[in-house]
């Protein structure tokens, strides 16, 4: 009864890869090491295979590994690794458990819909157009719901819990603010969870077979596996026990058939079988001598091909981003703040680099300790829909952190040394003198300066007492804790983002005297 | 308070905490020929080598912790630690100091002891790298987190003459002591930050106050719930660019403390440790306009202590 054991591992493990990534998304204390997180999140197949095309790193091979145990075992990336396939097993688990229904139907192969959608995304990948991938990959998907959906919950009930506590005077938990990140991406991942939800109630694991970019490819490669499953043409009695339980639907048993490029390799089929005619094992026949009158999913790849090459002219628009708007003219009172570029995450080297490479997963969303970073809309352009920015309206980038570029999976997000953070000019920070307190209100204010951590925000004589904000964008390394801190609205002070990362110059030191030891007390 | 009394009550102190520390300031008190004879002070300035000693010393001569905590009451101590920013930067109130007054409080019968400030970067960071959390849990103290809007319950400030009310810490208003220990820095907006600037960090919305003419508000909210203790660190001095500093470059060595129940006396002192004068803060000059305090140093009895 080895298969037993085959489907108690897969289970297992996709638990414990399930529960990991999870908590890495809602997770707001920064628990485990950027080391930890590059190591959990190692073998997730689109960010690993975005940084070794991208930056040809080596270490992201966890692509590789994928690959080959595919070629070897099939699509165990599906039933175990994979985080979104996890959650449609528990959706499908819990599913059973409620409505007390146990069987799923034979689906059939929509072929022409998957190959496309794998054909449009290597094509993609081939002319180095990464972001429509961030739609489909399996994993980005999943991280967004976590961020968007079920972090504020947890955050919800860690605050009821502090409440709790702190009744009690235990200071253990402590409250945090809600997490809400943005419209758009927290709608877009609601719309991709209520699909999810609908297809693995009504359809089981049709998602994989239809949708996913990574679920077809691997498909495609586990029709030469080395082990496969197969039905027995003399044990099988057509009893349709296997098929009842495959959440792939890809058993065909009046065929005697098993459609091994859907199956996701859940091993439910394995122990289902009362006279031991579904086999796990070596592929027994070259490929031509399988039992099958022709392969339809051949032509269909064809017809994929076709579809992707003509529908290929508007995706193009993806490749450019959107004109901002100008700042426009006028000496209106006060003048409104329109930023020309958004403001990207240290270590994201230029806007040009990181809308290629990052797949929107928001990690760095969850784990920034000072909440930050934020999903955009269109700031980027249209190409970078839901990738992340830096919301000074929300927070400021602290100077002495560099946790984001140490996490990011798809390496858009550069790993950082804090030396490198220190001089690293994300922006350049721009004064607004007709919007600022001291101007308008002839009273001190200087909330700008004193967050500043170069000083590239100074306060220099104004008008009597009165200290004007003067600044320095040479030494400005664009963290917007000027901005944030800034209490006029429209903003007086503002970071305008670089498109091209730069390097700030050091801000100058000189040495002061120190006073005499024993002076007296000038009272 | 009469010397004798002050005896009797270091020494009361002095045998409950067991403390060699408390009994040899004690013992050098007595020995010293020039101590005052009345030791009711204003205003107790200490200068010395190591800040929780200093603190000791200062405390001593205004009659020990037990003049301030009673037995089974709630103390509140709030530093400045509104950096992410190591001791040595001197952008936070130095780590050693609140551990000795949370040590003091608990020896004068505090039921409980507890810290926090409303920071500006990141309050983990902050509370972890300023020193202060582990020398609170050494102490025996409460970290609690002033982070989330919901901590802060909104009060009036009948005082007020621009802000008349503000969203405050719950725990400034449930404690029965406290106790404010600001560090005293170079400020880009307040011009010096020290006690009375120390307080807004007790409050949420602190972009109102930059709004609305911040010396004004400054001194506004000090009307409003007096420190019971304000215990002023110039051990290291942030001389520039602060309130958050650049490096550690900006930083001098006073080797001060000052200690007074009088949040304006001890604000006008402290302006002369810096090298400036009162007058040159406004929010020092209109609360003394306002009768929080007196900056008149002139009129007060102070304490000078070289250690």
């Amino acid at each position: 009864m080895k298969f037993r054991i085959l489907k108690k591992a897969r289970v297992f493990i996709s638990l414990i890869f399930f529960f990991l990534i999870t908590f890495l998304f809602i997770d707001f204390t920064n628990s485990f090491s950027a080391k930890l997180i590059q190591g959990i999140l190692y073998l997730q197949f689109i960010p690993s295979l975005v940084n070794f095309i991208k930056f040809t790193g080596l270490a992201a091979s966890g692509f590789v590994v994928i690959i080959v145990l595919t070629l070897i075992f099939g699509r165990v990336y599906c039933s175990t690794i994979c985080p979104l396939g996890t959650l449609q097993d528990i959706i499908i688990w819990l599913n059973g458990k409620i409505r007390r229904k146990k069987t799923f139907r034979k689906q059939k192969a929509f072929n022409v819909l998957r190959y496309t959608v794998l054909v449009i995304s290597v094509f993609l990948l081939l002319i180095g157009l990464f972001t429509p991938l961030l739609f489909l990959d399996p994993y980005s998907n999943y991280g967004r719901i976590v961020v968007n959906l079920f972090r504020p919950i947890y955050l919800l009930l860690n605050n009821i819990g502090a409440h709790i506590l702190e009744s009690m005077d235990i200071y253990t938990l402590y409250r945090v603010e809600p997490g809400i990140t943005h419209w758009f991406s927290i709608a877009f991942s609601m719309a991709v969870l209520m699909l999810i939800l609908w297809l693995s109630i009504k359809y089981a694991r049709l998602f994989c077979n239809t949708i996913c970019p990574v679920g077809t490819f691997l498909g495609f490669l586990s029709k030469y596996s080395l082990f496969q499953i197969s039905l027995d043409q003399s044990l099988c009695t057509s009893c349709g026990k296997c098929s009842n339980v495959c959440k792939a639907g890809c058993i065909d048993i009046d065929k005697k058939f098993v459609d091994f490029s859907r199956c996701v390799a859940c091993y439910n089929c394995l122990t289902s079988c009362p006279s031991n005619g579904v086999s796990y094992d070596f592929k027994k026949s070259p490929k031509v001598l399988r039992l099958r009158p022709f392969d339809p999913s051949r032509r269909n790849f064809l017809a994929g091909t076709l579809i992707t090459v003509t529908s290929l002219a508007p995706l193009a628009l993806f490749a450019y981003p959107q004109k901002q708007r100008g700042r426009g003219r006028g000496n209106r009172t006060p003048r409104p703040v329109i930023k020309k570029h958004p403001v990207s995450p240290p270590g994201s080297i230029s806007h040009e680099h990181f809308n290629d490479a990052c797949t929107a997963c928001h990690l760095c969303v969850s784990a920034c300790p000072t909440h930050v970073i934020k999903p955009s809309l269109f700031e980027y352009g249209l190409a970078g829909i839901m990738q992340p920015r830096l919301d000074y309206h929300v927070s400021f980038c602290n100077f002495d952190c560099v946790v984001c570029s140490e996490i990011c999976p798809t390496g858009a997000l550069q790993p950082l040394e804090l030396e490198e953070k220190h001089v690293l000019q994300l922006g350049k920070v721009k004064f607004v003198k007709q919007n600022c307190i001291v101007v308008t209100e002839g009273t001190d204010c200087g909330a700008c300066s004193e967050h500043c951590p170069t000083k590239a925000v100074d306060m220099r004589p104004f008008k009597g007492k009165l200290l004007l904000p003067v600044v320095n964008p040479d030494i400005c390394v664009g963290c917007g804790a000027c901005e944030y801190a800034c209490p006029t609205n429209p903003k007086s002070i503002y970071v305008e983002g670089n498109p091209v990362h730069e390097i700030a110059e050091k801000p100058l030191i000189e040495k002061l005297e120190q006073p005499e030891a024993d002076e007296d007390f000038p009272f | 308070m009469k010397r004798r009394d002050f005896i009797f009550k270091g020494l009361g102190a002095g045998i409950l905490a067991g403390s060699g520390v408390s009994l040899n300031g004690f013992s050098r008190l007595m020995g010293n020929p020039d101590a005052p004879q009345d030791a009711d002070f204003d205003l107790v300035a200490v200068k010395g080598t190591d800040p929780a000693a200093m603190f000791d010393e200062g405390i001593n001569s205004l009659g020990g912790m037990t003049e301030f905590v009673k037995p089974g009451q709630t103390v509140v101590v709030k530093p400045n630690i509104g950096w992410d920013a190591t001791p040595e930067r001197a952008a936070n109130t130095n780590p050693d100091l609140i551990g000795r007054i949370i040590k003091r409080c608990y020896e004068a019968g505090a039921k409980s002891v507890s810290v926090f400030d409303n920071t500006c970067d990141e309050w983990k960071k902050c509370y972890s790298n300023s020193g202060i959390e582990k020398e609170v849990l050494a102490a025996g103290g409460t970290i609690i987190p002033g982070n989330s809007e919901s901590y802060y319950k909104e009060v009036q400030i009948p005082g007020g003459k621009n802000l008349n009310g503000a969203e405050v810490h719950e725990l400034i208003l449930e404690s029965d002591v406290f106790i404010n220990v600001p560090v005293l820095k170079s400020h880009s907006s307040a011009k010096l930050t020290i006690a009375m600037k120390n307080l807004m960090g007790v409050v949420w919305d602190r972009r109102w106050w930059h709004k609305n003419d911040l010396h004004q508000c400054i001194a506004d909210y000090a009307t409003f719930r007096k420190p019971d203790l304000n215990i002023i660190d110039a051990y290291r001095v942030m001389k520039r660019n602060g309130p958050r500093g650049v490096s550690v470059e900006d930083v001098v060595l006073l080797n001060s403390l000052l200690i007074s129940k009088d949040i304006v006396a001890a604000d006008a002192a402290a302006a002369k440790l810096f090298g400036l004068e009162p007058e040159d803060i406004p929010h020092i000059v209109i609360a003394d306009e306002m009768g929080v305090g007196t900056m008149n140093l002139s009129s007060l009895n102070i304490n000078r202590i070289k250690m």
